[in-house]
């Protein structure tokens, strides 16, 4: 190696760290800072090592800063992108690129689907160029009403990429009455005894519901410990604030069709929802009450609420479940939150996540319009504190696709 | 031969033999609900047939579109209720060729799971309508959400899953006063994953892709038999004297299945077919050539984008969804451009299709996610031109384009006034008249049917 190979080398290398590092500043943005700053006109944001540094009207570029100029546009802390399986699912259809329940029957409370993490999956940068930074992992009830463990975690493409603690998760209610013999009631049967044999020091006999390792992740979950419970139903949803009262537990309700009609207990009991806000059909007995202005309503009671419910490959949709929410009476910034502070309060990440302020991680979206509309997309991405490539297999196709003609087969285009 | 010739030339059979064919059975009870003369003023249309009029005026009168006028002309009002649409906007009334709204009815109990047949690959004989539950909530949201007219589809569990029906979206006891009069019926036939995974499981045919082709050639064969044989019965019996051999004419036994694809090869009922993969659609291009038919429309095609000028060329519509992927191996490929890349090609033929409960509510915002993603990649597409993909196009391709579908004079006024620009998140549809009926007013409880499964449900919460 001559001494200009090693120049260019020494080179490359101080380029790339600089990269890995890189302090970036965004200029003249409508930001959302989702904090007590409210929306900032013409705000800067600086960042540098991952974290938000500051955030302001009139700041001034460090030297050493790519200057990001957002011409006014939205800004916005990147997107919760719900309850899903984004990296524990590649194709739904596919078993065998599916990890996210377990089929074998019983309570397996210490069933744990973040060791089936998969942070290469293509599902992940085709969510996250549309805005999403962040989503909660679900362990998806299969063998039964006990799905297991899941965990919030980045999409940043990291293998280690867990946010906050773990979470439980239930389901209750007659999407899982063929999980129960039968009938609900059996379901709170089930989950007593299960409460039960954790709290004992002895072995169950004869016929324990838990196994020695459940028993120990469930008595966690005793002390304060998340747990999601599936519920739409009205008079389910009261059972899920009684009984995790009862058990210490911190609940938080899934699905929650019917969460208006119970919206002042919910308030009362500082329980929070997750609701899909396109839900206005009874697709079960269970979601008779199903109404357009299920969040408003949530919203005026002062139930703290996120959303979900779009399947794990359409995750992206959920800032338009959010569009559609204000549009039936939830006000702006009340959509917002749902996708972006209220989800990290929800799941405790609430200092680091949700919200674009001094120290928060640096997960930023830059809209093209209006975050909430179907007429806008995110144009940039910024996740932990990196500008992201904003490619994804469905960019690729598209690119590869795009010429009207090619002289080779499209085989041939290798989009970057 | 048209579709009621066919069905005359069966009555005319039945008047000469033992047994009477009812040339058109479960018909169409439609008949459109009061309407008063509506002058609709100040508004933006958009027409459907990709013109773009501001300040329009558009009278209604006797169930049809009288006239569709520019800002610089007037139409006289005469004794018509006059409606300010200032800034408001105005489109023909949405339609959607993919639903199964009353054949998968909400609540989705197993009692309502009416939709697939899926007990034979081939179930040419049985017809959608036969399964619709009128009562179903959905009916009401999808109007709601400015749908006038709407395909309802068998599933896709099999190669050849039975007939679809055109209905119009009104209220109704029952779906023959739905049914659109003299829509011809669709024939729902599904490529791919699912016919060969319902019967590969059960060790049946097909069980493969090829083993699907094999399925659908077998029957187009034996469809033209059918044809032949009717054909033959019908050239002979009249001249019963001149028969040499001195046999009987016999009449060929009908089948309801053969009857069905007979039709198909007559031109008579329009093939709606389910094909996801780019490759698969080439292969039932081909087959359409070899049996002489052709595909209306190929449904979900998730892969169309790659074949875009091949659907253009051989007039076939792409009715597709904007951006559903990846739940299913022929669903891997999915991009947010498919429906903008298949719109390219001149002569071609987009359709948003819903496919669900959910996603008929809100094919204005469908649309605006496809046009949004196609104009991001370059592609100049405007409101006026996209709306086409939600009314004109899925009329064309469900052969009612000549009635319905755009706001021309003479057409069935199927019309939605919009409270803004209808690609958006926040565009509500006002009013919605069906055969210049109006059948929704979001701001009118008296104009917001409710089914009779809802009435009532849940009082005891309320006491």
């Amino acid at each position: 190696m001559n001494r200009d190979q090693m120049t260019v080398l020494v080179l490359a290398l101080a380029t790339s760290l600089t990269v890995n590092a890189e302090t970036l500043f965004i200029n003249d943005a409508t930001v959302h800072t989702m904090s007590s700053q409210s929306v900032l006109q013409n705000g800067d944001i600086l960042v540098r090592e991952g974290r938000i540094r500051a955030v302001g009207i009139d700041l001034s570029a460090p030297s050493d800063a790519r200057v990001i100029e957002a011409e006014g546009r939205p800004v916005t802390p990147g997107f919760f992108a719900g309850i899903n399986q984004i990296g524990l699912v590649e194709i739904s259809a596919v078993e065998s690129s599916v990890d996210g329940g377990l089929a074998i029957e019983g309570l397996r409370p210490e069933f744990d689907v973040t060791l089936a993490f998969n942070p290469n999956s293509s599902v992940i940068p085709v969510t996250r160029v549309e805005g999403f930074s962040w989503s909660m992992l679900q362990a998806y009830r299969s063998g039964s009403i006990v799905g297991g463990q899941g965990q919030a975690v980045s999409l940043d493409g990291g293998y280690g990429s867990f946010l906050g603690d773990k979470v439980l998760f239930i389901d209750v209610g007659a999407d899982a009455s063929d999980l129960s013999a039968g009938s609900r009631a059996g379901q709170w049967m089930q989950l007593e005894q299960a409460m039960a044999e954790a709290a004992s020091e002895v072995q169950w006999a004869p016929e324990p519901l838990l196994t020695v390792a459940g028993r120990q992740v469930l008595r966690n979950y005793k002390s304060g410990g998340i747990v999601v419970f599936n519920a739409d139903r009205a008079s389910d949803i009261l059972q899920v604030i009684a009984f995790s009262k009862h058990h210490g537990l911190r609940a938080v309700i899934s699905g929650a069709t019917e969460a208006w009609m119970v919206a002042d207990q919910l308030a009362e009991a500082g329980v929070a929802v997750l609701i899909d806000p396109l839900v206005n059909l009874p697709g079960s007995f269970d979601e008779l009450g199903a109404r357009l202005d299920n969040a408003a309503l949530l919203n005026e009671a002062g139930v703290t609420f996120a959303f979900t419910g779009a399947e794990t490959h359409q995750a992206r949709k959920l800032r338009q479940l959010a569009g559609n929410a204000v549009s039936n009476g939830l006000p702006y910034e009340a959509g917002l939150a749902a996708l972006t502070t209220s989800p990290a309060v929800i799941f405790s990440l609430g200092d680091d996540h949700g919200s674009i302020e001094e120290n928060s991680v640096a997960d930023l979206v830059i809209w093209s319009g209006d975050p909430l509309e179907v007429t806008s997309v995110a144009d940039q991405v910024i996740i932990g504190g990196k500008m992201d490539s904003m490619v994804s297999r469905q960019t690729l196709l598209r690119d590869r696709y795009l010429p009207e003609s090619t002289e080779l087969p499209r085989a041939y285009i290798k989009p970057q | 031969m048209t579709f009621r010739n066919f069905f005359l030339s069966l009555a005319l059979i039945g008047l000469t033999s033992s047994f009477t064919v009812n040339a058109q059975p479960f018909p169409s009870t439609y008949s459109p609900l009061p309407s008063e003369p509506v002058l609709i003023v100040n508004a933006t249309l958009l027409t459907g047939t990709g013109e773009r009029i501001e300040n329009g005026s558009l009278l209604i009168s006797d169930g049809r579109i009288q006239q569709v006028a520019s800002g610089n002309e007037t139409i006289r009002a005469g004794d018509a209720q006059v409606i300010d649409a200032e800034g408001r906007w105005v489109t023909p009334g949405l339609i959607d060729v993919h639903s199964h709204l009353g054949v998968y009815a909400s609540p989705g109990i197993k009692a309502h799971s009416d939709g697939n047949e899926a007990t034979a690959p081939v179930t040419a004989q049985v017809w959608a309508e036969h399964s619709i539950w009128p009562q179903d909530p959905g009916f009401n949201r999808a109007r709601a959400g400015g749908v006038t007219a709407m395909q309802i589809l068998p599933g896709s569990a099999n190669l050849i899953g039975g007939r679809g029906v055109t209905l119009k979206n009104v209220p109704s006891i029952s779906y023959q006063a739905m049914k659109f009069p003299s829509a011809p019926h669709g024939l729902k036939m599904a490529c791919g994953e699912n016919p060969k995974r319902v019967y590969g499981e059960r060790k049946q045919t097909p069980s493969t892709r090829m083993g699907n082709v094999a399925g659908y050639r077998a029957q187009w064969i034996e469809a033209q038999k059918y044809i032949q044989d009717w054909d033959e019965y019908e050239a002979k019996k009249d001249s019963k004297k001149n028969d040499k051999n001195g046999s009987e004419n016999k009449t060929p036994t009908r089948d309801l299945r053969l009857e069905t694809l007979a039709a198909v090869l007559k031109g008579e009922v329009l093939v709606h077919m389910h094909c996801y993969r780019a490759d698969e659609m080439m292969t039932i291009l081909d087959m359409a050539d070899e049996f002489g038919y052709t595909v209306s429309a190929f449904h979900h095609g998730v892969e169309a984008y790659k074949v875009a000028d091949e659907l253009a060329e051989n007039n076939v519509c792409g009715a597709l969804w904007a951006d559903w992927w990846g739940f299913k191996a022929e669903a891997y490929d999915g991009i947010q451009e498919n429906i903008a890349l298949v719109d390219r090609p001149e002569g071609s033929c987009a359709i948003v299709h819903s496919d669900s409960e959910e996603g008929i509510q809100r094919l204005n915002q469908e649309a605006a996610k496809a046009m949004t993603r196609g104009r991001r990649a370059g592609m100049d597409i405007q409101p006026e031109h996209a709306i086409r993909w939600i009314t004109a196009n899925p009329a064309k391709s469900m052969g009612i384009l000549d009635q319905t579908g755009t706001l021309e004079a003479g057409k069935m006024a199927d019309v939605v006034i919009w409270n803004g620009n209808p690609f958006s998140v926040y565009a509500k549809a006002d009013q919605v008249f069906v055969d210049g009926a109006l059948l929704f007013d979001r701001n009118d409880p008296e104009r917001q049917p409710v089914s009779d499964f809802e009435l009532g449900q849940q009082l005891g919460a309320a006491q």
